[in-house]
């Protein structure tokens, strides 16, 4: 069971102006990156549903089709989007956490 | 006897049973039949038989270190970021979907891409939405975070039977599956190979719980990358290190088996193109999205993979794993891409490997095997065998080991002894758990031999998309989220994904043959995931209970602790 000094400076983090930018702003880069993620997704597969020959059109004279850099892409923008926010959390966010969890004595 | 020889049997049945532990209904109508026995492979057993002592001898390090629940569900907590994105991978990429998406390459070219996107896009939300509260608020299982600041026995229930039941489909996919690639690659019988897998499995979890299990499957995702990694190589080598090069012959080889095939010449060059562009795969728009939310939302809902981020020390260490995780895999699937189209051109036309029919011998998923001859001969085809083989017991452990977590710490410890349970009962608990999950997933696997499995992967990821996954983001993050809004919601998620499941052309027409199905759409989750969502709103929404109330009140300070990591439990490694 927490401790009643441990509630105290739950509450008094809870109001804190500093924390609750700093939540809303690590939230909000999870969600826009969470949308970016389903809706490229979700488009790819909108794609393949409507319009498979456009996937299949070839680049310029040779054989490789535009599909595989769109289906490699998305590989690899899911691995640079996991990037992008485990760099932004772990290097900013972090900091100021623990920046903020001192000045309340945590 | 040649190694291809050994390996001509059993086509359509072997290769199905490679694919059952795809979550595709596409490929449901694959396992049916028997497959034959093989002759002994004395090069693949000695591979595997190196594995194996490793493994255990790993197992008998561990378990001088499991002396409490802690170290038995979580390693004490001490696993790194990169060892724990490692093992997280070793748990996803399964033999399936080294064998599955290579053959489907191989057969119909881009489409496997499409798969394993769909595999891969589950991890970054996983990452975005939950990894870090995860690990602030859990401790040994998701229920611990699920039904953090609500009356306990409902929601831990509720988490256990959702656990139990994603374990068990996925587990007996996994079974059979395991026995039939085992007979064809290792020319052991059927019960031979189920038992051992069960043995082992049991061995590694029951002495070693979760650090050797861990150990077991980082080892294997390095055997498994470093295999495919080499295959992928030489392919591009032959390739002059071109992809052009590589679709272009691809391409020309398929263009010929089309004219051999009694096609006319623009036919055939129709046909050889093909493979560059979606192909039958995705039907309609509606079942598209329906798989696309299944693989997305199930990912993030798998007791196994969610239990491995209470694994490590902080929430920081946890959002690496998901990093490494995420590149791992995805690193994997561009490989396996690459194995599709370079088994197309190596393994399709010369060598012998194709029949006088045109079609692949042993069945259109043995093209990895296939090519991994090609490319080293019989010696790379025993290691890859046996990496097959590895594959699957590390996947089997990670799955028992959660369920049995569901049952020792959510059900005996929190609602049965409510709390009063002593790490050691705990511990006792797991372990007799573990034994009768390892017997019945032997038992199981005898009894499904010859039952057609596939559905059982997709019901698990609707099941643990609609059920799991509604239930942790909204107690995580709405305020409004009550004890029977979770429970009852989380509930009714599970059965429409269960029923809807039953009730669509993989279970009720290919594997009951009840004639045309009630639910036309090749998955349940875009309507079973909404269902649990709104479910859960719904009954919160209306929940006028005192304990709802008290749900409510509960909420500031769960999201404060979720954000920061106050009072979160500590790494207690030894």
């Amino acid at each position: 069971m927490p401790g009643v000094r441990e509630e105290a400076l739950i509450a008094a983090i809870a109001a804190d102006p500093e924390y609750q930018a700093l939540v809303r702003r690590r939230a909000r880069l999870g969600w826009w990156l969470t949308v970016l993620v389903f809706c490229a997704f979700v488009g790819y597969l909108l794609l393949i549903a409507f319009d498979k020959a456009l996937l299949g059109t070839p680049i310029g004279t040779g054989v490789t089709s535009i599909g595989i850099p769109i289906g490699l892409g998305l590989i690899l923008l899911a691995i640079a989007l996991t990037g992008i926010y485990v760099a932004q959390a772990n290097r900013h966010y972090d900091a100021r956490m623990a920046a903020i969890l001192k000045d309340h004595g945590a | 006897m040649t190694p291809r020889r050994r390996l001509t049997c059993a086509a359509a049945i072997l290769a199905a049973n490679v694919l059952a532990a795809l979550p595709l209904p596409a490929m449901a109508a694959a396992l049916e039949g028997e497959a034959q026995r093989q002759p002994v492979n004395w090069v693949a057993i000695a591979m595997f038989v190196a594995f194996v002592g490793l493994t255990l001898w790993i197992t008998k390090a561990a378990a001088a270190r499991t002396r409490s629940a802690a170290d038995f569900y979580t390693a004490g907590g001490g696993i790194t970021g990169f060892q724990n994105g490692l093992a997280m991978a070793g748990d996803y990429m399964s033999a399936a979907s080294f064998l599955g998406i290579s053959a489907q390459i191989f057969n119909d070219g881009y489409d496997g891409l499409i798969y394993s996107t769909g595999f891969l896009v589950g991890w970054p939300i996983l990452l975005f939405l939950m990894a870090e509260r995860l690990r602030n608020l859990g401790r040994f299982t998701f229920a611990d975070v699920a039904s953090y600041r609500f009356a306990q026995p409902p929601v831990r229930s509720f988490a256990a039977v959702s656990t139990l039941l994603v374990v068990s489909f996925y587990l007996i996919a996994q079974m059979v599956g395991a026995g039939q690639l085992i007979k064809l690659l290792f020319g052991l019988p059927y019960a031979v190979a189920v038992v051992i897998v069960g043995a082992l499995m049991m061995l590694y979890v029951l002495f070693g719980g979760m650090r050797a299990t861990t150990w077991v499957q980082i080892i294997k995702a390095v055997l498994l990358l470093g295999g495919a990694s080499f295959m992928a190589l030489m392919v591009l080598a032959q390739m002059g290190f071109s992809l052009e090069t590589l679709f272009a012959r691809a391409v020309e080889v398929k263009t010929r088996m089309a004219l051999a095939d009694g096609a006319g010449t623009a036919e055939a060059a129709e046909r050889g193109r093909s493979i560059m562009a979606p192909g039958g795969f995705i039907k309609d728009p509606v079942s598209a999205i329906s798989f696309g939310l299944a693989l997305m939302l199930g990912t993030a809902g798998l007791p196994h993979i969610l239990m491995r981020f209470f694994t490590v020390p902080d929430a920081k260490e946890a959002r690496k794993s998901v990093l490494w995780a995420t590149g791992w895999i995805g690193y994997f699937y561009i490989l396996t891409f690459i194995i599709g189209f370079g088994a197309i051109v190596l393994v399709g036309t010369e060598g012998g490997y194709m029949d006088a029919a045109g079609t692949l011998r042993g069945g259109g998923n043995m093209a990895a095997i296939h090519l991994a001859h090609a490319i080293g001969g019989n010696a790379f085809l025993g290691f890859i065998s046996a990496v097959a083989f590895a594959t699957i017991l590390a996947v089997v452990a990670g799955l028992t080991l959660s369920a049995a977590s569901a049952v020792s710490h959510d059900l005996y410890a929190t609602v049965f002894k409510q709390g009063a349970a002593s790490s050691a009962d705990e511990l006792r608990v797991s372990r007799l758990t573990t034994l009768a999950l390892g017997a019945l997933a032997v038992l199981l696997g005898l009894v499904f031999e010859k039952q057609n499995v596939a559905f059982m992967v997709s019901l698990a990821f609707a099941l643990a998309a609609s059920g799991n996954f509604p239930v942790l983001i909204l107690s995580l993050l709405w305020s409004g989220c009550t004890t029977r809004g979770a429970a009852w919601g989380g509930t009714i998620g599970l059965l429409t994904a269960f029923v809807l499941t039953l009730l669509s052309p993989a279970v009720w027409t290919t594997t009951f043959g009840l004639g045309p199905a009630p639910f036309a759409y090749s998955s349940a989750a875009i309507f079973s995931v909404p269902a649990g969502f709104l479910a859960i709103w719904l009954i919160s929404r209306f929940d006028r209970s005192p304990r709802a109330a008290i749900d409510k009140a509960g909420y500031p300070a769960q999201r404060v602790r979720a954000e920061t990591g106050i009072g979160a439990f500590a790494a207690s490694d030894h």
